[in-house]
């Protein structure tokens, strides 16, 4: 009695876990309606192909992961204690290529996965620059505490906690940071992140190709205010471009050493703000005054910052 | 004056935030607790005798359990506080917790997982497992072993310290990232307390590894071979292997994090030349085999499991010790899989991608020889049975996303964000903790005489399953929706707080199976007499430490066993066991030194965190006379006679182990949680009614 009793139980819990799952699946489904995904809806060329390696890379591996997960729940379901018709060899030798197979299957996919990986980081390399008919825009970056300070150089303006970009150009982000912990500029929507440090520049290039505003962020910790160091990024069509920049131009803030002083405290959520002429070589003597103390090329200056 | 004596400390080092001062009591009240309740008893001695100055592996590996089990409550109170913090903490609202709290609470919990639940639990497992496995009475350096664990305690105080006085924590993820861990960034004692915890306790990793590894290679039974000897203890060595590769590391990495804060050097600072890229690589380049160092083991665990609750040798037993030599090979040239985003190049990041994703291959190999195990096999459903196969699902979802994540143009994308986090907690829950909670569920008999009551310990299973998928499924989908980790708040107008919340669920269901553990083991206790194992071999073993009883005799063999094939009590079940003739048995004594080490060490640690320089001085050199002093010890061994021995193993009640026993997944009788309910009820009514606490 007690065997059918724990037969009923056993089949029955099979049952449960798959509904269970199930009942997962469609929870978070339905939790997801109406949400924006950022990696699943991609804005921007390379979010792109980020998402479409992410895609392949995962089906390839549920190409194994499946059969091989089916086959061990129904080994283990199949050679349960209680079902007597199943086969007991306790010495059950393994055949000929057994060894070879168990080598050879994961060695396979790995190799088909790498000879698609290797080409692929290449390609979606941040620092090379993506090739396109507009003449590509760069910002030059410099992460703060708690805040993101953005330079147009060619338009020289710049921008706190905002970027406006035009669609369909390619723009060249050029990182480092003041000041501050090492930061990771993130835009999900557009293209993967890379960190911003002190004393280096690190160089992404993105692209949108879709018109909106998409968040970005510092994906690595760095302090306190670390979780309101967002901004915004608006793409949208050259000549609303054009047009907002001009309407920054005009604008009555200049970001003298006074004002980028001022920027150099630490702040917390800090709002948007924006910046008629900037200094051109602003973003250069942030990056020298890290380098000049004896980082980075030069180690003859040592004693300058000191 | 004053800084001379207590250095920085002062009045504004005592609690007095709320969560300090509810922690600082609560710590007080437990520890006076226990202080009055062992002098109540009149147990002091004995304890000081029999297990705080123990060299017995056995002993102190049950040690290491009681630790990590508590550090899993405080870790795990950690756990649920951020969820608690990111399911509120949404829009408008700012939660309960303030930025640096949060952020100094999801270090400590990083820490305390991984150095003293995920460390303390691995080194219990192998201190008490390996030398049963091997046929070895005792270990190459019995001193090393206690020294090892008594560093690990100073760890565990230590990073608790910070309640009781400097009311901070580091805030800065649980590696200290430079420049964030730095003087420049963060000038208070949390990362001080951070680095002499986790300085401390590597050390005693360091130490215990060593002694493994001598144990293992130069301390096995006749007649084992290392390509007989069991997988647990292969997982192990390679596991204390990469340990002791890696771990002086971390101990020179810290020391480098140190002397820049305390003595102002420039190694990891933004100015003067430092370079914080150099500490991320550094302390990677520990962080990454670490992983590897928790989760070996656990495949050893599971590779036992399977085998005797398949009643079948494991399959393919040399492709699975290859697989692990590979993967502890490997582990050690992918660090840099965790900063590709610090643009390091294409050619620099394929590379590791690639290595990352070789390690893969290993890892399907172990998982195709479990499957294979099972094929033709007779399985029992017994609780580590369940673990393994909760294992297996979780761990391919883990090793996937792995996978995907050593792709560098989608790691751009996830990393840093919630995604990873699931990712790792796919791991390290479901990889190491599942493969801990199976080893304890499959040698507690051997560890307390009496196995684990089986339905409580199903609940625990299904609690900590259903929990772990509904906690952590709704971070893979943050993760894709841009979520970024470490969040003490994020806008409403992301949708984000439904899965937030959804997982604090998931976490409050975990922590219902961390309870019903501790129920099960309470029930198991409450029901020792019917689930006493008799014969030392509960579950039909195949390995060593089967043939002796349980729990095992302090001296483990009385007769040191020989070995002639791989599952060596298998085959001397189908053979017959010889009789035994018995010897003499050389001992290690129990000794102190361990713990005066410790406590130096601790004392010196504290020192350094409030620059009270006397102490240090006074450690450091008690640290020293401590070692010389037992250097000139040499009455550190003793003998039993043959005689004692024949008496010892005569007394024990000695039952032949059947071959089969049909019953086994019969559990019925198991008490349930209503019965356990009712016991524990009527035994408190007993306790309050005859006013029994006067006559204890």
């Amino acid at each position: 009695m007690t065997k059918r009793k724990n037969k009923f139980s056993q089949g029955g819990t099979v049952w449960l876990i798959l509904l269970g799952l199930i009942g997962l699946g469609l929870l978070v489904a339905l939790l997801l309606r109406g949400k924006d995904v950022a990696l699943f809806m991609p804005k921007g060329l390379i979010a792109r192909e980020q998402h479409s390696l992410m895609i392949f890379s995962v089906a390839l591996m549920l190409a194994v992961a499946i059969p091989t997960l089916i086959l061990f729940y129904s080994f283990a379901w199949r050679y349960r204690e209680s079902n007597k018709r199943a086969a007991y060899d306790p010495h059950a030798r393994h055949g000929k290529f057994f060894v070879f197979g168990l080598w050879l299957i994961p060695s396979v996919i790995v190799l088909i996965l790498a000879s698609v990986m290797w080409p692929a980081t290449h390609k979606l390399e941040p620092h090379k620059p993506i090739v396109g008919d507009a003449e590509t825009l760069t910002i030059q970056v410099v992460a703060m505490r708690w805040k993101w300070l953005f330079i147009y150089p060619k338009q020289s303006i710049a921008t706190v906690n905002f970027i406006q970009v035009p669609t369909g150009t390619q723009v060249q982000f050029e990182l480092t940071a003041d000041e501050a912990p090492m930061s990771s500029f993130w835009i999900p929507h557009l293209g993967g992140q890379l960190y911003a440090m002190t004393g280096h520049t690190n160089r992404l290039n993105l692209m949108a190709d879709t018109e909106g505003d998409y968040t970005g962020s510092s994906a690595e910790i760095n302090g306190a205010g670390f979780a309101g160091m967002k901004f915004t990024a608006r793409a949208t069509s050259t000549e609303d471009f054009n047009r907002w920049v001009q309407g920054v131009q005009r604008s009555s803030n200049m970001l003298d050493s006074d004002a980028y002083k001022r920027l150099l405290t630490p702040s917390k959520n800090n709002p948007v703000v924006y910046y008629s002429a900037a200094q051109t070589e602003l973003y250069d003597t942030v990056l020298m005054k890290y380098i000049g103390s004896g980082g980075g090329e030069s180690h003859n200056n040592h004693t300058e910052q000191e | 004056m004053k800084e001379l004596l207590i250095g920085n400390l002062g009045l504004k080092a005592l609690p007095h935030e709320w969560f300090t001062i509810g922690a600082a009591v609560t710590f007080i009240a437990m520890g006076l607790f226990v202080v009055l309740a062992i002098t109540h008893l009149k147990r002091w001695k004995w304890l000081w005798s029999e297990w705080l100055t123990s060299v017995d592996p056995k002993k102190i590996g049950i040690m290491y359990f009681i630790v990590a089990g508590f550090m899993l409550l405080r870790g795990g109170l950690d756990a649920i506080m951020i969820w608690l913090q990111q399911a509120l903490s949404s829009g408008s609202s700012h939660g309960y917790l303030s930025a640096d709290h949060f952020q100094q609470i999801f270090t400590a919990h990083g820490n305390i997982m991984v150095f003293f639940v995920a460390m303390g639990f691995v080194f219990g497992l192998i201190n008490y497992i390996v030398p049963l496995q091997i046929g070895a009475r005792d270990l190459a350096s019995p001193f090393l072993n206690t020294l090892g664990f008594w560093l690990y305690v100073a760890g565990v105080l230590m990073v608790n310290m910070f309640f009781l006085l400097g009311s901070e924590y580091a805030a800065t993820g649980w590696l200290g990232v430079a420049p964030l861990s730095g003087r420049e960034f963060s000038p208070g004692v949390g990362v001080d307390y951070m680095i002499w915890s986790l300085q401390i306790s590597g050390i005693g990793t360091t130490l215990g590894a060593i002694n493994f590894i001598m144990t293992i290679l130069r301390m096995r039974a006749p007649g084992m071979s290392l390509r007989k000897m069991p997988l647990f203890t292969w997982g192990s060595l390679c596991s204390m292997i990469m340990a002791v590769t890696v771990f002086p590391l971390l101990t020179a990495t810290l020391f480098l994090l140190f002397f820049d804060r305390y003595l102002g050097t420039h190694f990891f600072t933004t100015t003067a030349g430092g370079d914080p890229m150099m500490y991320t690589n550094l302390i990677w380049m520990w962080g990454h085999p670490e992983v590897y160092i928790l989760m070996l083991p656990s495949f050893g665990v599971f590779s036992e499991v399977v085998s005797t609750f398949s009643r079948k040798r494991i399959a393919s037993y040399t492709s699975n010790v290859v697989g692990m030599i590979g993967v502890s090979a490997l582990a050690l040239s992918v660090w840099l899989h965790h900063f590709f985003t610090m643009g390091a190049g294409a050619n620099v990041n394929a590379f590791f991608g690639l290595m990352t994703m070789i390690i893969a291959i290993p890892t399907t190999v172990l998982v195709f020889t479990w499957i294979a195990t099972m094929y033709k096999g007779r399985i029992r459903f017994s609780t580590p049975m369940l673990w393994f196969l909760g294992f297996v699902g979780l761990f391919s979802v883990g090793g996937m996303t792995g996978v995907l994540l050593a792709v560098p143009p989608a790691d751009f994308q996830l990393h840093n964000s919630l995604f990873l986090v699931a990712h790792f907690h796919t791991m390290v829950i479901g990889g190491v903790l599942f493969g801990i909670f199976a080893g304890i569920s499959y040698w507690f008999p051997k560890i307390a005489g009496f196995k684990l009551n089986e339905r409580i310990g199903r609940y625990a299973f299904w609690c900590w399953l259903i929990g772990f998928l509904m906690a952590f499924t709704p971070l893979y989908v943050l993760g894709i929706m841009g979520a970024t980790r470490r969040l003490d708040h994020y806008d409403s107008s992301t949708g984000w707080q439904p899965f937030f919340i959804m997982a604090l669920v998931g976490g409050i269901i975990i922590m219902i199976g961390v309870a019903l553990q501790f129920v099960q083991i309470i029930a198991s206790v409450i029901q020792k007499r019917r689930l006493v194992d008799t014969t030392g071999d509960p579950w039909n073993g195949r390995s060593l430490e089967w043939s002796v009883a349980s729990p095992a005799p302090f001296y483990n063999f009385a007769v040191v066993p020989q070995v002639s094939s791989r599952d060596a009590y298998w085959e001397m079940k189908q053979q017959g066991i010889p009789k035994p003739s018995y010897e003499d048995i050389h001992m290690p004594n129990n000794t102190a030194s361990g713990i005066y080490i410790s406590a130096f060490a601790f004392l010196a640690g504290f020192g350094f965190v409030w620059d009270i320089v006397w102490l240090i001085i006074v450690s450091i050199l008690g640290i020293i006379v401590c070692v010389i002093t037992r250097t000139f010890n040499e009455e550190t061994e003793y003998t039993l006679t043959a005689d004692e021995v024949e008496k010892i193993e005569r007394d024990r009640i000695i039952v032949t182990p059947a071959a089969h026993r049909g019953n086994d997944s019969d559990t019925s009788e198991d008490m349930g949680l209503t019965e356990f309910v009712k016991v524990v009820t009527k035994w408190a009514l007993d306790v309050v009614k005859n006013k029994r606490w006067r006559t204890w």
